[in-house]
């Protein structure tokens, strides 16, 4: 085999690599896992450790995290502790070592728990496709995955959240680690007393981690009480169409998915 | 086959070679190095056989490319005993019988190694998440955790101080 590894010294010129046939590798725990499968010949590896995007930025309320930044950094980081159950819940210390932010928003199902809490957070991707720096909102950059596999992500932002307005909670077969049965992610700020802005995202629940947005629509509005609750949990495997994999099959995906909604919202 | 120069600290000890571009760091050190310690099981990031300590935090060799280890610490088990005395970890795990086979045993010490230098107080809870990419198919996690534990205890308690 023959494999060559560029360490990129420009964001900007990562995709014309990527256009020849470059596969940019993060932290490597899916990457590398692959290129042990099978090398193909002529693996060529982009390597984004000279950018300088392991920085994670708090300011004025806007929380910028770059693409490199490892699950470990973000749960050590006393700014993010609203993020620190979502980065302690993917694998074990030695991957949460190794996973960065970028490298999540590739993974594929069950995998992609940080997407999911960032779709939830309504971040913004920076990416750089060759010709612009551009922002994409999450939810299209989620979507479109699989043809932005020639693009360079540069970083995430989001809005802190107000304190206690984000939850999230995994579903594992096997604790303290496991891949997702069903990850939930909520965003519920509160306005008067009045939910205002919901967002709720599953990941593990389709192809991508999606917005559950009739969920939302019930509780818009309500009190967060007992039979709003209900009724958004009701409503929760509406938008979803998850897989039987080793983890779960679809029938028990759906079958817990309200379950564990409802105990996280009333807990 | 493209050779990269790499330096790096192993063991406590200046270290340069020469690497094959996309060889991971797990084979520098078993095929290259002769340190047969950290084992070889899936390749895949899932037994954590292949722990190493990088820079003070536990990572899977296997998925560590050897080039990008430039600059950077490296312990491995064969790094932990000093002047032939074993480590407090690889005693405890002795006298515990905590390992059998054994093919699990240096993943898990690094592992516990990384926990206790940073919270040398763990709980259970927090030495079970420590070790829960660590498989081991043979002794059970009990007398692993066990181990970890006795070490963090005379750790806070040390020698001399008990009665
Ligand atoms: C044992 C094990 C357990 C795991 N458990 C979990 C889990 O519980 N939850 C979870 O969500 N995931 C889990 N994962 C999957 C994985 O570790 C994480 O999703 C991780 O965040 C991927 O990041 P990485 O940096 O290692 O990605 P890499 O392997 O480096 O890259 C993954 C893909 O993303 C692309 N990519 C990476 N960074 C960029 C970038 N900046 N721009 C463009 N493309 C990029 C790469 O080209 C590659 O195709 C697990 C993996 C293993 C091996
Ligand atoms: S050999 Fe590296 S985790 Fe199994
Ligand atoms: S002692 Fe045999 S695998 Fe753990």
């Amino acid at each position: 085999m023959s494999v060559t590894l560029t360490a990129a010294r420009q964001a900007r010129l990562v995709p014309a690599l990527q256009a020849k046939g470059g596969r940019i590798v993060a932290g490597g725990t899916l990457a590398i896992a692959d290129l042990n499968q099978g090398p193909t010949s002529g693996s060529a590896l982009i390597t984004l450790d000279r950018l300088g995007f392991d920085q994670v930025t708090a300011k004025g309320g806007k929380v910028t995290l770059g693409a490199m930044v490892t699950m470990a950094k973000i749960a050590r980081d006393r700014r993010l502790k609203f993020l620190h159950p979502v980065a302690n819940s993917i694998g074990g210390p030695a991957v949460r070592a190794m996973a960065t932010v970028g490298g999540n928003l590739f993974a594929p199902a069950p995998y992609g728990d940080m997407a999911a809490a960032l779709l939830a957070l309504d971040a913004e991707v920076t990416l750089h496709d060759g010709k612009t720096t551009r922002k994409l909102v999450i939810e299209a950059f989620l979507r479109q995955r699989h043809k932005l596999n020639k693009t360079c992500i540069v970083s995430v932002s989001f809005a802190s959240p107000p304190a206690g307005a984000f939850r999230y909670f995994k579903a594992v077969r096997r604790k303290p680690v496991s891949a997702s049965v069903v990850t939930i992610a909520a965003l519920l700020p509160r306005k008067a007393g009045k939910i205002k802005g919901a967002r709720i995202a599953l990941g593990a629940m389709a192809e991508n981690a999606v917005r559950a947005r009739k969920a939302e629509a019930a509780l818009e509005g309500a009190a967060l009480d007992h039979e709003a609750i209900a009724a958004a949990a009701n409503l929760i495997t509406t938008e979803t169409s998850p897989a039987d994999d080793a983890y779960a099959s679809a029938w028990y995906r759906r079958e817990i998915a309200p379950v564990y909604f409802f105990r996280l919202l009333t807990a | 086959m493209t050779k990269v120069a790499v330096e790096f600290t192993l063991n406590a000890r200046e270290q340069n070679e020469f690497v094959e571009s996309g060889s991971t760091l797990l084979a520098m050190l078993r095929d290259r190095l002769d340190l047969y310690a950290t084992k070889a099981g899936c390749h895949q990031g899932t037994c954590g056989a292949c722990t190493v300590i990088i820079d003070g935090e536990p990572h899977l060799s296997c998925l560590t490319l050897a080039e990008r280890c430039e600059g950077r610490e490296i312990t491995t088990l064969e790094g932990l005993s000093l002047d032939g005395a074993l480590h407090p970890l690889q005693q405890a795990f002795m006298d515990g019988f905590a390992a059998q086979c054994g093919f699990c045993t240096p993943g898990m010490i690094l592992a516990a190694k990384c926990l206790l230098d940073r919270n040398p107080e763990p709980t259970r809870a927090e030495i079970a998440d420590a070790i829960s990419g660590n498989i081991c198919r043979c002794t059970g996690y009990e007398p692993i955790i066990a181990a970890i534990l006795s070490v963090a205890e005379r750790m806070r308690d040390p020698v001399g101080k008990r009665a």
